[in-house]
């Protein structure tokens, strides 16, 4: 299929290929250039400037022959909504992104000014209240869909040979997610969430041999302290979500390189023989062994 | 080795050191807390008028400064009694942490027991473990008397027996062989003796 490509974008033919060949010039170099009356308007060079520009980044990052790569590639058979849950999941993070470093905006990561920090941005700052629902909402949303995907994945069998390294980077985005979720739930520092990451290190300290070690480097020390809520900030908005970014990263490479699979239900179609097979009968005629032989 | 393969060698080398010298430090920085022990607090709970042998009275002392009202937490005194061992010249003061998963304990008189609202965790008198899912007896802080006022220093653990050990986070069990699958921390302070 030829794909709809602005002109501005289309690869420029090499010398001695395309129309040309090896005959007369191009038109455009063989022809004087129009003279200003006779040109184009200026509303058509207005239409005509968006696209001079994408074709003039184009030609220097080759960014189309990526982009059209990736959008335009071929899906199997069968391909239905449920194979959106990774985009879903993806936009889910995009959002948990864009609000968070909003929110960031107003927030104060000290045990003394936090809460105060979180009730003036939901009572008082414009709109707070919706960009921190979307944050706090969206978290949820992104768990249930990570784990919505992560079903489909596996009932459609699409872990399975050549992406099993794709599945394991999930899962590591998975667990990335929920701590994510540990570390948020800490930040309103309300009673809530406070007594819920007291709850979270003591089980985390209840692991054998490096346990206890673990819930030190959790806290920052051997009880909850100022220093606490200022790691958990920081893992929250800085290491965790780094370490996503390039995890998703990884897995939409995997996505594309590997292609996805077809639903189950689809039965492979069978390999069409390369060449037509003849069907050899013996005929009556004679025609057998005596051919061969004259 | 070929010119080439030695110089490939030293670049990369020198690639890792100048990565190490970015990312350990860092990382020590992220850890070092594991290994440094705060300052030792104590603070003065009340008179040791205040304080008898026959039941519990609640204290509220600051463990940890500087975080406003959740640096604070509470402790059961009482004095000690000659008849369980004790020094009856020296003070009890048991934590309210309880020892299953955190949630602070209340010391009921008419039972004598301490019970967790949470999980159910019962403790007799002295703390020890007597149902519920606890896996050791309550914590307890160090106690010394100045100018006539109790006061109360680093918190340690105790073992089934009640022998002293160093500090334990709750759901860590104590003595014999969890000494090592829960190993003493260099955080906490040595227990007394």
């Amino acid at each position: 299929m030829k794909l709809p490509i602005p002109a501005a974008l289309r690869r420029p033919a090499k010398p001695g290929e395309g129309e040309g060949g090896n005959g007369p010039a191009p038109a455009n170099l063989k022809d004087a250039p129009p003279r200003p009356a006779e040109g184009p308007g200026a509303a058509e060079t207005a239409k005509e400037a968006g696209i001079d520009v994408v074709g003039w980044v184009d030609q220097r990052t080759g960014a189309s022959g990526f982009l059209t790569g990736i959008l335009y590639r071929k899906v199997p058979k069968g391909t239905n909504w449920f194979y959106t849950l990774g985009s879903a999941t993806l936009f889910a993070f995009t959002i948990q992104a864009i609000t968070g470093v909003f929110l960031a905006m107003y927030y104060t990561p000290s045990p003394t000014e936090a809460y105060g920090s979180i009730t003036h941005l939901t009572n008082d700052v414009f709109l707070g209240e919706f960009v921190r629902g979307m944050h706090k909402w969206g978290a949820s949303v992104m768990i249930i869909l990570i784990f919505l995907h992560m079903a489909r994945t596996f009932f459609f069998g699409a872990y399975k040979y050549p992406r099993e390294l794709n599945w394991v980077i999930g899962v590591v985005l998975l667990i990335l997610t929920l701590v994510m979720g540990l570390t948020g739930y800490l930040l309103p520092f309300d009673q809530r969430s406070f007594w819920a990451t007291i709850v979270a290190s003591n089980i985390t300290a209840s692991g054998p041999v490096v346990g206890p070690y673990l819930a030190d480097f959790l806290r920052a020390g051997p009880d909850f302290s100022a220093t606490t809520l200022a790691r958990f900030y920081a893992l929250h908005m800085l290491l965790i979500p780094g370490a996503i970014i390039a995890l998703i990263g990884a897995h939409l490479y995997l996505v594309v390189k590997l292609g996805t699979t077809a639903p189950p239900w689809l039965r492979a179609e069978k390999p069409k023989p390369a060449t037509p097979v003849v069907e050899v009968t013996a005929g009556t005629d004679g025609g057998g062994d005596g051919a061969r032989g004259r | 080795m070929t010119r080439r393969r030695v110089f490939t060698v030293a670049v990369q080398g020198l690639g890792g050191l100048a990565g190490a010298a970015v990312v350990l430090p860092v990382v020590g920085f992220a850890v070092a807390p594991l290994f440094e022990r705060g300052e030792e607090r104590w603070s003065p709970v009340g008179p040791t008028d205040d304080f008898n042998a026959e039941t519990y009275r609640a204290v509220v002392l600051t463990e940890t400064p500087g975080i406003g009202e959740v640096g604070k937490t509470t402790a059961y005194v009482r004095q000690g009694v000659e008849k369980l061992g004790e020094d009856p010249q020296g003070y009890i003061a048991i934590s309210t942490r309880c020892a299953h998963a955190g949630c602070p304990v209340r010391f009921v008189s008419a039972a004598g027991n301490f019970i967790c609202p949470c999980h159910g965790g019962v403790y007799d008198f002295e703390g020890r473990r007597i149902g519920g899912p606890p896996v050791r007896p309550l914590d307890r802080f160090q106690t010394r008397v100045r100018g006539g006022r109790v006061e109360l220093g680093p918190r340690y653990s105790v073992t089934s027996q009640l022998e002293p050990v160093r500090a334990r986070d709750p759901g860590e069990f104590t003595g014999g062989i969890w000494e090592y699958l829960y190993p003493p921390r260099p955080t906490t302070f040595p227990p007394p003796e």
